[in-house]
């Protein structure tokens, strides 16, 4: 509430904060899982697949804790014998007789470049954030990774999505009453690492035991690879994007109303009374609006592309000047 | 008695060594099957040997400690990747309330020489001063689940948290035998007792007389850490939880990342230098290794000519920007379509 004193009137204003898009402001992860993460997707998943996996922990007050996780088989062919749900139930009852969580709160996701804004992904996390309100996909990008620093990120769908999944209305007018963009159809959710205690003396004895040489990834000169394939991506996307809306286009019979306006301009000129204008919906049978997900899933795709690309850039920047600085000392000497 | 000769044993430590295997032996035959309680006459047994077996069992560790520092090892070099550690850290935190230890499987790929742990799972038990149980339904299914992910990994041993090898250890080493042909036995002390998480692997082997009493023991292995190169990273971001006082810590930005990189080169950069300047004024001796390396590292900076390096410099910064400008107006774009296409 503010008060604010006018010439002696005092005007009360009532300030109402926006309720918050997500009750939970963070999600915490342990050690443990970061390494699980990673080491799955370094012996799993060359490749281009995908690897995947499911987030445990609890919740609590405002933050979603994620204690531990187990990963997923990949789909192999012989997936006739295999049962999803069974292997999870299996390990879920197996983790509770070591007293660890068995909460689902998530899943998570390897990506490839950045690549993860899909209707799997969307489908999926729909269909947790379902059941399961707090829950997050995890996207680590290993690639991003290996180059020196970690590349964690955790996602939820808006509430907004969340509606309009619900009610399966993706077409234009759904979408434009939920007043969705692509830039509000996730909401990134800050990461914090925690650790016990007794983390923290494992981690002062492995770096007892490890050298200092070993630790320059990130200082790393050679970027173009990367760049070319990020941009690759890049322009594979824009392709895609220019298509769809080259389809949406299509749903609009223009040529069919232009050359009806053409006619009509020249029976003017000539004189004789203008063709009644004939209900177009009744030559044409109407065609179905097109998705519009489609459209946001990519526009969304594109997005999170430039944004990475971005802070790659930025990264080289700085580190080219550094490699400045060290040519312009030695040649004084 | 023939003492094997893969045990570089210094005789008298051998000796004793022996008739404290001897003692464990002898609890291992008075229990016939690791899961059900020692029989009554295996009962009568312990007491008999009850003091004895303790005071032999602390000697018996006093010795295995003070061996392990000095001995050379023999057997496989075991390398472990920093998850496991992390793992059985969990679940110790995790035990169940009254109890000392946690057990569990190790799982991994073995070759000629090395032992590789790369995952692990524990495994419910029960420990009491007489008897031992452990879940090897449990066991055996956690290992069929973690098989449908990983297919290359075998289980190539287990863990226990704590300080000793106690009897137990050798009974639940025995049932360990059954499933892999050399088992590993892996002990991290999480009670902290010497001030440090000692991680040690062992293996056992067969001591004694043949056809009599044959005992067992435990040689210690080396232990080595590794990493895949993601790993590494991954700790290194992790370990800056030591750092601050809640232990937390959040995913740095991009620059920042680039900028802790820098402070890092720029301290050792000092350390270096501040080594050198003791060697000029004489305060330290010079080494002729360590200058190689210096030399090796002024001349890892290559010779460019200004203006070589100025071009290269330039095209590769108006690359990224180039890149940045486009990554821009493609979000411009995007957002424009949408405003478009929504009308």
């Amino acid at each position: 509430m503010i008060c604010i004193k006018v010439y002696g009137l005092k005007i009360k204003l009532y300030f109402v904060p926006d309720p918050p898009a997500t009750k939970f402001l963070s999600s915490v992860s342990v050690f443990q899982v970061v390494m699980k993460i990673i080491k799955h997707y370094q012996e799993e998943g060359q490749g281009s697949e995908v690897v995947q996996g499911v987030l445990l922990g609890l919740v609590v007050e405002d933050r979603l804790e994620i204690t531990n996780c187990f990963p997923f088989p990949q789909h192999t062919e012989d997936d006739a014998d295999f049962d999803e749900v069974q292997y999870q139930m299996e390990m879920m009852r197996s983790l509770r007789h070591v007293n660890i969580d068995h909460l689902h709160v998530g899943w998570y996701q390897s990506t490839f470049y950045g690549s993860f804004v899909s209707r799997a992904l969307l489908d999926s996390q729909f269909s947790y954030q379902h059941a399961i309100e707090e829950s997050v996909v995890l996207i680590y990008d290993p690639i991003k990774t290996a180059q020196g620093s970690l590349c964690l990120k955790a996602y939820r769908l808006t509430p907004k999505l969340m509606e309009i999944c619900r009610e399966k209305d993706f077409s234009a007018d759904g979408l434009k009453k939920a007043s969705v963009g692509y830039e509000n159809m996730f909401e990134e959710v800050p990461i914090v690492i925690k650790n016990s205690h007794l983390i923290n003396v494992l981690l002062w004895e492995l770096e007892d035991k490890s050298t200092a040489a070993d630790k320059h990834e990130l200082l790393n000169l050679s970027s173009s690879t990367h760049l070319e394939k990020s941009l690759q991506m890049l322009m594979d996307r824009v392709d895609e994007m220019s298509q769809d809306i080259n389809n949406c286009l299509f749903f609009i019979p223009l040529q069919y109303i232009q050359r009806r306006q053409q006619e009509n301009a020249q029976r003017q000129s000539r004189g004789e009374p203008p063709l009644p204008e004939e209900d177009l919906s009744k030559m044409f049978k109407p065609p179905q609006p097109p998705p519009r997900m489609d459209t946001l899933l990519i526009a969304s795709q594109l997005s999170t592309y430039c944004q990475t690309i971005k802070e790659f850039t930025s990264q080289n920047l700085g580190k080219l000047f550094m490699a400045e600085a060290l040519q312009g000392t030695s040649s004084y000497s | 008695f023939r003492i094997p000769q893969n045990n570089e044993l210094s005789p008298p430590a051998g000796h004793v060594n022996f008739l404290l295997i001897r003692e464990i032996h002898v609890a291992n035959v008075a229990s016939t099957g690791f899961c059900q309680p020692p029989t009554s006459a295996g009962g009568q047994q312990h007491e008999s040997h009850g003091d004895l077996r303790s005071l032999s069992s602390s000697l018996f560790i006093i010795i295995l400690h003070f061996l392990y520092e000095i001995m050379a090892v023999h057997g496989p070099v075991v390398k472990i990747h920093p998850v496991v550690l992390a793992s059985i850290v969990d679940s110790y935190e995790r035990r169940n309330e009254g109890a000392t230890r946690v057990i569990g499987t190790l799982l991994g790929t073995t070759d000629k020489h090395s032992v590789e742990v790369t995952n692990c799972f524990s495994v419910p038990h029960n420990e009491s001063e007489d008897e031992v149980a452990v879940d090897m339904e449990f066991a055996k299914n956690m290992y069929e689940l973690h098989k449908k992910v990983s297919p290359s990994e075998v289980i190539i041993g287990w863990y226990a948290t704590g300080y000793d090898i106690t009897e137990h250890s050798v009974l639940i080493h025995e049932y360990y035998s059954r499933e892999a042909p050399n088992p590993i036995h892996l002990t991290v002390d999480t009670a902290l007792q010497s001030n440090k998480m000692n991680i040690r692997a062992y293996v056992s082997s067969q001591m004694g007389v043949p056809g009599k009493t044959v005992g067992v023991m435990f040689t210690p292995l080396t232990v080595k850490y590794v990493y895949y190169d993601t790993e590494r990273i991954g700790v290194e971001l992790l370990q800056r939880t030591r750092a601050s006082p809640s232990r937390t810590n959040g995913l740095t930005t991009d620059l920042a990342q680039v900028a802790s990189a820098a402070g890092r080169v720029q301290e050792m950069l000092t350390t270096v230098l501040s080594y050198i300047e003791d060697i000029l004024s004489g305060k330290v001796m010079a080494d002729n290794s360590v200058g190689r390396f210096l030399m090796d590292l002024v001349n890892k900076v290559p010779k460019i000519t200004a203006e070589d390096f100025e071009s290269m410099l330039n095209s590769n910064i108006n690359d990224l920007l180039m890149v940045t400008y486009l990554a821009n107006l493609t979000q411009a774009q995007i957002a424009l379509n949408e405003k478009l296409v929504v009308l």
